[in-house]
């Protein structure tokens, strides 16, 4: 299991490639602009971080909240609620890269992006904050789906505004390489929240189960409350930078576009691009990032049957080895060119998907294990229920492996004073041994390095494909209709599949493969090269 | 290389509908397998943001045939 130690010689070794890979920036720029883009990048990525820890400790923390917020009686109608407002959270991204998107290209980049994240950082804390349904009863799921539809508004308009605002002021020949840093946030941010979860939940009280009780009552409020403190620092930060230096000497000319939504979507210069961003780039992007973080994660964990902390702490790691390569790949599109890192991403993720699927069943797999019977562990207890003769009977038997993992099988029932029992509640956890631990981080980690070959381009690819006057408008809508809706949706659609159809465990994949094919034929087919051009001449 | 492009613009266009009426068929299957609101909430949800991007494969399509992306 991963220790302390391993943490620090892994974030040694994490900072080693970040050197080695990347060049100084000073080998190339005068050193006052080097200083300045360092600045650039640090208030954009950060503010951008936290609007994705923001986004994400919602998702994390979708069945915890469903228990405080939505009726108990159908815990399934709850869960299901849940996820609703997870995916209108998705949904309604699109809608913020409209209105944020249209405010960026009327007023500046710099304070729409400010806007947007004191949106999402008063919406996170506010969740927080919001009484459960006991108490003021449907008010409470009301007020929580407003928070998360404001947040997904939030982010919508973030992400555009934050990548913009380093595109423009990169140069033409490193822009690939200084809006690739933009594109590690999504990725750290989700670390950071499954983190800062996992943390939480352990450190509440000394017995771990009184600690996870108490994170499931109250805890899970504090990853949205420290929110407040980081989006202070970034609003801080943010207010202390200059407007884009394009977009200022497009205000200057008066050459900024008076309706900028009517420009992107109804010019049909401007519209085939924007229709070719998102079926020849963000579609299959979107849907790799989902496929190799969010399923993944969940498969691990409702698959495989991973219990909760390894499915996180194996995403955790995953995360943590790939990420400098975001920055690699957006690095090397400035010397090869875009398209072809994007396509090779959208291919290998074709190709890959059910074979690195199949490795993490077979990693979870008993079956290809030797059970130490000898170590096998029964214990039952009985708890009486409250104003009844009856009791509830809880069996947990743990069976351990040969390879160091072990499976607990908790199963409850109702014993009745007249000896009637009920069908019994099983729930099964794996903890998997060390060889497996790893070998299942090492899967995820293809999975993820994936992520960054089709991820970490494709910034410098959005921003060159449209004008200044309506850049901000025209790249948001293909971006989160890509990631958001096909993206975002991923999980969803890959779970439908393997209820329809039950007999394979990984047809849930056909979604995102065949969404990846169709977006490498079309990016093949219909873009065209435009790395290292100068803004002047798109 | 053009023609390909052109050629496959059909593609395109016939693609969109065809997976429009899929998620519609599996989402009246679903609704009536467990016709519980949230069922239903989920998938009309579903189909109504599926339009939009459906339309626009359409438009994609069209362009692709009629030669806008072809290079010059």
């Amino acid at each position: 299991m991963p220790n302390e130690k391993l943490f620090a010689d892994n974030f040694l070794l994490h900072d080693r490639i970040i050197k080695f890979i990347i060049p100084k920036p000073t080998a190339v720029m005068p050193s006052s602009q080097t200083s300045g883009i360092r600045k650039v990048i640090i208030a954009s990525s950060v503010g951008t971080l936290i609007e994705w820890y923001d986004f994400f400790i919602f998702g994390s923390l979708a069945t915890v909240i469903s228990n405080q917020f939505f009726p108990k009686t159908n815990p399934t109608a709850a869960l299901l609620s849940t996820l609703a407002t997870f995916a209108v959270g998705f949904i309604v991204r699109p809608f913020g890269a409209l209105v944020f998107g249209r405010l960026g290209d009327l007023v500046g980049r710099k304070y729409t992006f400010l806007l947007t994240l004191i949106i999402m950082g008063g919406s996170t804390f506010a969740i927080g904050l919001v009484p459960k349904y006991e108490t003021i009863g449907f008010a409470a799921p009301l007020i929580v789906l407003i928070l998360r539809l404001l947040q997904g508004l939030a982010l919508g308009g973030e992400y555009g505004g934050a990548a913009i605002y380093v595109a423009e002021h990169s140069p033409d020949h490193r822009r690939g390489y200084f809006t690739s840093w933009i594109q590690t946030t999504a990725s750290i941010g989700f670390f950071v929240s499954l983190g800062v979860i996992l943390l939480t939940r352990h450190v509440l009280d000394s017995d771990q189960t009184k600690s996870i009780a108490k994170f499931n009552d109250w805890g899970w409020r504090i990853p949205f409350l420290i929110s407040i403190i980081l989006v202070g620092v970034s609003i801080y930060i943010r207010l202390k930078m200059n407007e884009s230096p394009l977009f200022m000497k497009l205000k200057s000319e008066g050459k900024t576009s008076s309706n900028p939504l009517k420009e992107s979507f109804t010019h049909k210069e401007n519209l085939k691009m924007v229709l070719l961003a998102l079926f020849g780039a963000t579609m299959a992007q979107g849907v790799i990032w989902y496929t190799g973080q969010f399923y993944a994660q969940s498969f691990i964990e409702n698959v495989c049957k991973i219990d909760f902390d390894q499915s996180r702490t194996i995403l955790i790691w995953a995360i943590f080895f790939t990420t400098p390569f975001f920055v690699v790949f957006g690095t090397w599109s400035d010397k090869v060119g875009r398209k072809w890192i994007i396509v090779a991403g959208m291919l290998l993720a074709t190709i890959s998907y059910r074979f690195l699927f199949s490795q993490l069943l077979q990693v979870s797999d008993e079956k290809n294990k030797t059970e130490i019977a000898q170590l096998q562990q029964v214990k039952t207890t009985l708890t009486p229920i409250p104003n009844s003769s009856n009791s509830l009977r809880t069996t947990v038997t743990k069976n351990f492996y040969d390879d160091g993992m072990f499976i607990s099988e908790t199963k409850k029932d109702t014993l009745y004073i007249d000896h009637a029992s009920t069908k019994p509640e099983i729930r099964i956890a794996k903890t998997l041994g060390n060889s497996g631990y790893w070998k299942m981080v090492f899967i995820v980690s293809i999975m993820i390095f994936n992520v960054t070959i089709a991820y970490g381009p494709i910034v410098s690819f959005l921003v060159e494909l449209f004008p200044t006057k309506i850049r901000y408008t025209s790249m948001s809508l293909p971006y989160h209709i890509g990631n958001g809706i096909f993206g975002g949706l991923t999980p969803f659609f890959a779970t439908l599949l393997t209820t329809i159809y039950t007999s394979d465990k990984l047809v849930g994949l056909t979604y995102p493969i065949v969404i990846s094919l169709v977006g490498a034929i079309i990016c093949i087919l219909y873009v065209n090269e435009k790395n290292k051009k100068s803004f002047d001449t798109i | 290389m053009n023609s390909i492009r052109r050629i496959a613009g059909i593609l395109w266009i016939a693609i969109a509908p065809v997976a429009l009426y899929y998620l519609i068929k599996t989402g009246m299957s679903e609704i009536e397998k467990k016709p519980t609101i949230d069922t239903k909430i989920q998938w009309i949800v579903f189909i109504i943001v599926f339009i939009p991007a459906a339309i626009g494969l359409v438009i994609f399509g069209y362009y692709a045939l009629k030669g806008e992306y072809d290079e010059n």
